[in-house]
């Protein structure tokens, strides 16, 4: 760290670099990220709180799964659908995935259409997005029914340990309340979009602030954790 | 990948990009599923699921949520907390092993 001082006495004319500007914001004892949008940044925030969330439950759910002398059960056969005749090992987790995936895409392009003030194709895509995070929420409730069915409680299962019950409903149900109000989230500001309030400068119903274009990125900024999150829970939860 | 343009409202990047990075996830995602269908096991599924994990993540991350273009500053605040959940894995990693040791020594298997 001593080397940032020696360079400080270098030239003034040239740029700073990343490093000099990152001690520079940190050590400025005025305000951190300056200039920067402060909506974008407490949504970061937010997301980081959130992620200390997730890696918390899938914590407790190592520890639980490292720490049972009963077998776990193999979620690849849990999760296996029968399709046409033939066992496909956990074919619904993978539609489920692709469905995020998809609607993270169409979030992303909205995004863009957004900075762009395409405020037609900003709103269909968001409606997209909000569509496909339905029908993974609905996906999520048939598996939650299938296993309730086959004897899968939070204290017990017919295949294995205890705990795969309570670590799987904890974790898929939180996630899936996450994606439940992203979905909302997105019809509500979709239809903001589409009504022009964005150009207009119409004030919201709820905080009576004039919105941005940002709106769009800041919610977009959720609806990628969940998928996010998605990534961990299926290569965690699922496969391992 | 320009630092400096976090408050910046124009973020013009091209939709092929976005395109492009959805096909990547769509590949990694059937190679992790691929893993599990070829019944891969020991270390090599271990290794093969966290890679591609991580990589998906990173995606998301970098372009997805826009980090690649965000000031250094806020992209530290935001990656290097979650560390402490690393050194929080290998902290619970010891006390899953006391217990299984003890679960094991004296209430006997199962």
């Amino acid at each position: 760290m001593t080397g940032f001082a020696f360079r400080s006495v270098a030239p003034a004319e040239t740029r700073p670099s990343q490093w000099r500007r990152l001690s520079r914001e940190w050590s400025a004892d005025r305000q951190a990220f300056g200039g920067a949008s402060w909506r974008k940044a407490m949504m970061w925030i937010f997301l980081l709180s959130d992620t200390f969330v997730f890696g918390c439950f899938l914590l407790s759910y190592m520890t639980v799964r490292m720490s049972t002398t009963v077998p776990w059960p193999n979620p690849s056969e849990v999760f296996a659908l029968e399709i046409g005749g033939t066992k496909m090992p956990l074919i619904l987790i993978a539609i489920m995935t692709f469905v995020l995936i998809s609607s993270s895409g169409t979030m992303a392009m909205a995004v863009a259409f957004g900075y762009r003030r395409d405020r037609v194709r900003t709103a269909l895509l968001m409606i997209v997005t909000a569509l496909l995070g339905a029908t993974f929420v609905g996906m999520q409730a048939f598996e939650w029914t299938k296993l309730i069915h086959e004897g899968v409680r939070p204290w017990g299962n017919p295949w294995g340990a205890d705990q795969f019950g309570s670590s799987f409903f904890m974790i898929t149900g939180f996630h899936g309340t996450h994606v439940t109000i992203g979905v909302i989230l997105l019809a509500v500001v979709a239809r903001k979009v589409w009504r022009g309030d964005f150009e207009t400068g119409r004030r919201g119903f709820f905080t009576s602030q004039r919105g941005r274009y940002e709106n769009v990125e800041i919610l977009g900024l959720y609806w990628h954790f969940v998928d996010l999150v998605w990534v961990f829970i299926f290569a965690l939860f699922y496969l391992w | 990948m320009s630092a400096g343009t976090a408050g910046g409202p124009e973020q013009a990047h091209p939709i092929r990009l976005y395109l492009l990075v959805w096909g990547w996830l769509f590949v990694l995602s059937g190679c992790s599923y691929l893993v599990d269908y070829f019944h891969l096991q020991g270390s090599l599924r271990w290794f093969l699921i966290l890679l591609f994990m991580i990589v998906k993540a990173g995606l998301i991350v970098a372009v997805f949520m826009h980090m690649a273009w965000e000031r250094l500053a806020l992209v530290y605040a935001i990656l290097v907390p979650p560390a402490a959940l690393l050194v929080f894995v290998a902290i619970m990693t010891f006390e899953a092993s006391y217990t299984l040791l003890t679960r094991l020594a004296f209430a006997g298997l199962g």
